[in-house]
């Protein structure tokens, strides 16, 4: 557990991608099994206790600590598990740290009731870093920049040269934690795990975002163009054993759509966007949102916001892989198939015919649809390659959209904001002249703005609830945003997609920010 | 006839913590005739005061800071215990372990006498005298680290992670972020004491401090500009720079920086990570919440004032235990260290 929470701890300061392979790799070729797989498990997402929950941390605290010390320690802290870390009194027994593999067999098989004496037990022989990876790993949320994607190029660098990132990837999910046969396939101590009928995630193609020095160099008649879908990427995998449905990240999101797996009642690898569609018309995100993140869903949920997935590519026909052909023979191939084995909830996205960028742009910039987020532009000729390769697949979105708000509220950020005001509710006039919130936005801005943020904030505090601050409407916000929606959740009746700060604008009077008129004329 | 509550001859004041029958103010934030200056942090050692009572180390360190006339027009140092009369009261310095001739004010006025600590820590520091906690009826203290979260490790384990850091990654410079007086001072000392024998090489901000405690009688070993130095020469290096200049163009020159930043607010890592930081060291020139709490106990006073920091906290902590506690608010304080 020590050696993790160290490594837990580096990772969360290093920023350089190269710097934390470098950790990771250190720390799989240091550690002795089962506590590296177990480690791997856990930075990759893969352990999940369903027993452990944030309510233990809290329960933990109250019992050990004073309510109104730990309440002012938390607004200070502002997360959770940091301020149970920082507060436990420290260990003066002699009890030694649990060890990995001990903390994960144990919240597999201990009852929810007996969990707060044993991670309070626990807490009593660590130290702060410990007791802080060690809360983290119990409620799974670790948050320390690194990525199961990251985990897996160290893991390919451990091989020396025995396996890449991807080769590691498609045996992936064919394997479960603590990962042995994997560590033996990569220190050459074993054979290459076998995936054989199982129906493993392949790692995806991505795009790149289309830059205007691009458009220039590229050669209409040797690219395609599709709709880009604002749902969320996924790729169906069906094999012999069995049928999955991964988001982008490797993540089987097949429990929570059910009726898209029902639906694959073939053999193949597919990619595509996942979208709600109703009487064939595609529905916003925030429809795709009520479905996502679940373990289970209702027969309600599935009739209100059905699921369909919008096919783009064929990775595998059958058993026969077909990455290495050109987009357009694969497309014949996806079509071909597509017209043979006609599967339920699924059609094809389709081409869209241009003989120049021109007409893309146009296209590009009318497509305010709902859930069109712009174009993608893919070769003719490329073959479907793995990652983040450069000149191959674009992503051309549309420009956002803007409106001028008045900053209402602000609160703490979590995380590595802790100590400024970072995250911002904002707000826009009413026709009766009363200013209501909109949205919250936490990014967009640099570090200097921050900064000025948090000043002003604390300058222009005009009340206080909890962690929250109310200001004086005085400073305006510039938002991006890529979208509206009709929202019960909010006093305006309206939500954004994906807002940010694109500028601060304390030279503009608060008065003359947008009104919400602004807002419910764009909403689709 | 029993003796008048402090609150009476010690006030809170716009300008600082001013006593009466002495006719004199304690580390004034703005320029006074008589002024009793604890140590020489800029936020406690205004320039421009007529006479200024201190330690002799920190008279030194304010004529190197502010030029001789600035430190005051007329300087009067005092040794430990050193008893003075000052119009009705008698004062006397007692160390407090801040930095180089950090001081304890102990005044005593009929009957009652009030410390006042200014800043101080209770973990060993080689480069200054150690606290030495003084029985009174009130304790003016800071709760810089007032909350239960602050716990500083043993600096010596923070240094032995820097270490760790330069083996893990030879061929980058660290550089540490660190204040010019006390903390830079006391990271030499530590790294020397963990057998770092190399050359430390310096900002230029750095240097005239450390000059100070050389000619005070503090060994440092060889320190180097490193502002003059090749990229090439700092590689495998330990480069200390104000905390200003760790994140700024001026450390992008150095050989792959490892940021560093040796401080107590570096305890709470989620906020530590903000400024770019790559390697925290919880090392601290102010108590944390343990020795804030002892130290209370310590010197035995049934009040305490604080000055600055997280008071809400200490003053509800330390109600547990019967003592009273009373927020100064004095405003000023707390902008320079950590």
């Amino acid at each position: 557990m020590i050696a993790f929470a160290a490594l837990l701890e580096r990772l969360l300061f290093t920023q350089g991608r190269r710097d934390k392979v470098r950790l990771l790799r250190r720390f799989f070729a240091s550690q002795p099994d089962p506590d590296r797989g177990l480690a791997l498990a856990a930075i990759a997402g893969e352990l999940r206790f369903a027993s452990a929950k944030a309510w233990l941390i809290r329960d933990l605290a109250a019992a050990r600590t004073d309510p109104v010390l730990f309440a002012l320690s938390y607004d200070f802290v502002g997360d959770l598990a940091e301020t149970v870390a920082l507060i436990w009194p420290d260990a003066t027994g002699t009890a030694a740290p649990p060890g990995l593999a001990d903390v994960v067999a144990a919240l597999e098989h201990t009852p929810k009731s007996l969990l707060p004496d044993l991670v309070g037990g626990w807490l009593d022989a660590c130290d702060a870093g410990t007791r802080l990876a060690l809360l983290k790993l119990v409620t799974g949320g670790l948050r320390v920049g690194a990525t199961g994607r990251l985990a897996r190029l160290a893991l390919a660098e451990l091989s020396e040269g025995r396996a890449s990132a991807g080769d590691i990837e498609e045996v992936w999910h064919s394997l479960a934690p603590p990962y042995l046969p994997l560590f033996a396939w990569l220190e050459g101590r074993g054979p290459r795990p076998d995936p054989a009928e199982a129906p493993v995630f392949r790692p995806p193609m991505l795009a790149h975002p289309l830059e205007p020095e691009d458009i220039a160099r590229l050669d209409p008649a040797a690219l395609r163009a599709e709709w880009k879908w604002d749902g969320i990427r996924v790729q169906l995998v069906a094999t012999a054993g069995g049928r999955r449905l991964y988001s982008r990240g490797a993540e089987d999101i097949s429990a929570a759509f059910p009726e898209i797996v029902a639906a694959m009642d073939f053999r193949g690898v597919l990619d595509g966007e996942l979208l709600v569609v109703r009487d064939g018309t595609v529905a916003p995100f925030a429809d795709l949102q009520q479905r996502l993140n679940r373990k289970s869903v209702g027969a309600k949920l599935l009739a209100d916001f059905p699921a369909a997935v919008r096919l783009y590519d064929l990775l595998f026909d059958g058993a026969e892989d077909l990455r290495a052909l050109p987009f357009d023979t694969r497309r014949a191939r996806l079509e071909a198939w597509f017209a043979r084995t006609r599967p339920a909830r699924m059609d094809i996205s389709e081409l869209i015919g241009f003989t120049m960028m021109e007409e893309l742009a146009a296209l590009r910039d009318g497509a305010r649809a709902a859930a069109v987020e712009g174009l993608m532009l893919k070769q003719a000729a490329s073959p479907y390659l793995p990652g983040r390769v450069k000149g191959h697949w674009w992503k051309w979105k549309r420009d956002p959209l803007g409106v001028d708000a008045v900053l209402m509220y602000a609160q703490r950020g979590h995380g590595k904001r802790s100590g400024s005001y970072s995250d911002y509710t904002f707000g826009l006039w009413r026709d009766d002249g009363e200013l209501v919130p909109v949205g919250k936005a936490y990014f967009g801005f640099t570090d200097r703005e921050l900064a000025f943020l948090d000043r002003w904030i604390r300058d222009h505090t005009t009340n206080r609830f909890g962690p929250v601050r109310e200001v004086e409407p005085a400073l305006v916000l510039e938002i991006a945003f890529d979208g509206v929606q009709r929202s019960t959740r909010h006093k305006s009746g309206v939500a954004l997609r994906f807002p940010r700060i694109a500028r601060l604008r304390p030279d503009k009077p608060a008065a003359e920010a947008d009104r919400l008129d602004v807002l419910l004329q764009l909403i689709p | 006839m029993s003796a008048p509550h402090p609150e009476t001859w010690l006030t809170p004041q716009p300008g600082g913590l001013f006593c009466a029958p002495g006719g004199l103010f304690i580390d004034p934030v703005r320029a006074v005739e008589r002024a009793v200056i604890t140590h020489a942090h800029s936020d406690h050692a205004r320039p421009g005061h007529g006479a200024v009572l201190a330690s002799a180390a920190t008279l030194a360190l304010m004529r190197a800071r502010m030029g001789e006339v600035g430190a005051g027009r007329v300087q009067q140092a005092l040794g430990w215990g050193e008893r003075l009369r000052i119009g009705e009261v008698t004062l006397w310095l007692a160390p407090a372990g801040h930095v180089l001739g950090s001081a304890q004010v102990a005044v005593e006025y009929r009957g009652s006498r009030v410390v006042v600590s200014g800043d101080y820590k209770r973990q060993a520091d080689p480069t200054c005298d150690a606290f030495v906690p003084v029985a009174c009826d009130v304790f003016v203290t800071e709760a810089t680290f007032g909350l239960p979260v602050f716990r500083h490790p043993p600096a010596e384990a923070e240094i032995g992670r820097l270490l760790d850091s330069l083996r893990t990654f030879p061929e980058r410079t660290h550089v540490v972020g660190c204040y010019s007086l006390g903390k830079t001072q006391r990271l030499i000392a530590l790294l020397r004491a963990a057998g770092w024998d190399a050359p430390i090489f310096l900002h230029g901000a750095l240097a005239p401090m450390c000059a100070v405690y050389e000619a005070c009688g503090v060994a440092l070993g060889e320190l180097r500009p490193a502002t003059v130095a090749a990229k090439a020469e700092l590689v495998g290096r330990i480069v200390l720079a104000p905390p200003a200049a760790i994140a700024d163009r001026w450390a992008r020159r150095l050989a792959e920086p490892v940021v560093c930043m040796a401080s107590g607010w570096m305890r709470v890592r989620q906020r530590a990570r903000q400024g770019g930081v790559e390697l925290p060291l919880v090392i601290s020139d102010h108590a944390d919440w343990g020795e804030l709490n002892r130290t209370i106990d310590e010197v035995g006073a049934p009040e305490i004032w604080v000055t600055h920091g997280s008071e809400e906290a200490l003053i509800h902590e330390v109600a547990k235990r019967g003592v009273r506690g009373r927020a100064l608010r004095l405003i000023g304080y707390g902008e320079e260290e950590a």
